[in-house]
């Protein structure tokens, strides 16, 4: 079995990192190639942008930030934001991305997902679902977890990745941006389900909450923000403490 | 120069910035005179070992690779198809290294492509050089050259298979060293010193 991964990811708005403190020896934390070098150089396994922008405009700032990254950066990298088409995501290839992520368009085309893996192989697709737990059925739910599908969870996850996707990146919107830890159980029984990796996201507070959805929860990978951008650990620091955990992880 | 083979095979970006950071200097070409007179030859290749064959075979590259005399390096389906044969798309390949490439099975907590990091050990080789047992290097792959006498480094999923294979001057890894942080580059690196 592959190490488990940890993943930072760089919200990025208009080519900036939205998120992020003041790193020492770090002259622009604002920089996303700056920042994402930075990183990789702790020890990141992959990194994750997501492009925020909401404008035309700001998407092609995007992409030429993709072209910076994929000269700079000598791991692993997933961009995502905004994809909603092969052109979309094909842009992004072409312009050095080693995955794409999909999430709402995904749920609003299925056949997206077959599309893309057919043309670019699953390893290029990663597919990000955002769930809610409602009168005890895990919903997914769409655009930041403001819309409710009709999906449920696990019905869905196993469609994804029955139409070729390599990964899914699963977020519960009843944790995310808790800092509280993720639904460990809930990541163990999709993980189960599912023979591709699983990637946590969303809701770790600490060193422990990882832990535990590495462990218990079974994910392959978890992907943390708020941790690393606002200095409570470096990706180092967390990899260490897992490894005394006993959790294989790259050091 | 360095010949990075044209075969319409996948992504070769993140391969041409590697060499760029290396300070390589690098063409994409499938010309055959000028692969014969490159200083190395890198056969990439993301995709299907099918695949990749056919589309060899139409620019004529299996009658000019095995007469190259300078270091040559496959990466991934690169490597896969300089082997005997591989169980995917059930194809013939150039036979260059003596293993037939088999796919991983899947079993309880066994997934199917190993993706993700994971540590070499057993190496045999200047192509391994400054590079510890145990160190970590980046795998996408569901089909896997088993252990031959042409291994010169392993990794495990969870049985051991050939993560690099030699045969005089015909080098092949399955891992993407253009993705493996510092410990790809230097494996880089030393292809290029070789």
């Amino acid at each position: 079995m592959p190490a488990k991964r940890i993943i930072p990811c760089l919200d990025v708005k208009n080519g900036r990192t939205v998120k992020g403190i003041n790193f020492e020896g770090l002259a622009d934390v604002g920089d996303p190639v700056e920042l994402g070098a930075r990183y990789a150089a702790e020890g990141a396994d992959e990194l994750v942008y997501l492009d925020i922008s909401a404008s035309k405009e700001e998407r092609s700032t995007f992409t030429k930030l993709v072209e910076r990254i994929a000269e700079r950066i000598n791991i692993p990298f997933t961009v995502g934001g905004g994809i909603s088409s092969v052109e979309d995501a094909a842009r992004l290839l072409d312009a050095g991305a080693d995955k794409i992520t999909v999430n709402s368009a995904a749920v609003a085309d299925p056949e997206l997902i077959s599309r893309l893996s057919s043309r670019y192989g699953s390893q290029f697709v990663v597919v990000a679902i955002d769930a809610k737990k409602i009168d005890g059925v895990w919903r997914v739910t769409t655009h930041g977890g403001s819309r409710i599908t009709d999906r449920e969870l696990f019905e869905w996850a196993r469609e994804v990745e029955s139409r070729g996707a390599g990964e899914i990146m699963f977020t519960s919107m009843d944790h995310d941006g808790t800092r509280s830890g993720y639904p460990d159980e809930t990541f163990a029984e999709l993980c189960d389900t599912l023979s591709i990796p699983v990637i946590a996201s969303g809701g770790a507070g600490n060193a422990e909450d990882i832990a535990n959805v590495l462990s218990k929860g079974k994910a392959d990978a978890a992907l943390a923000a708020s941790i690393f951008h606002y200095g409570d650990m470096t990706v180092k620091e967390l990899k260490e403490t897992l490894r005394d955990m006993n959790i294989e992880v790259r050091l | 120069m360095i010949a990075v083979i044209d075969y319409d095979m996948g992504n070769i970006r993140s391969l041409g910035h590697a060499l760029q950071r290396l300070g390589a200097d690098w063409k994409l070409t499938s010309d055959h005179e000028e692969i014969m007179r490159a200083e190395r030859v890198i056969l990439p290749g993301v995709g299907n070992a099918g695949k990749a064959m056919e589309n060899l075979r139409n620019l004529h590259i299996p009658e000019i690779l095995w007469k190259i005399r300078r270091p040559v390096l496959g990466i991934c389906v690169g490597m896969q198809v300089m082997c005997r044969s591989s169980e995917e798309g059930d194809v013939e390949c150039m036979g260059i290294f003596d293993a037939k490439v088999k796919r991983f099975h899947e079993s309880e907590g066994v997934k199917v492509p190993n993706m993700g990091w994971s540590p070499l050990a057993n190496m045999e080789s200047k192509l391994f050089k400054g590079i510890k047992s145990g160190e970590y290097v980046y795998f996408v792959h569901s089909y896997y050259a088993p252990l031959c006498p042409d291994t010169i480094a392993t990794s495990r999923h969870p049985e051991l298979f050939s993560a690099a294979l030699k045969y005089e001057n015909f080098y092949g890894c399955q891992f993407h060293p253009e993705k493996s942080g510092e410990v790809g580059e230097r494996i880089l690196d030393n292809f290029l010193k070789l």
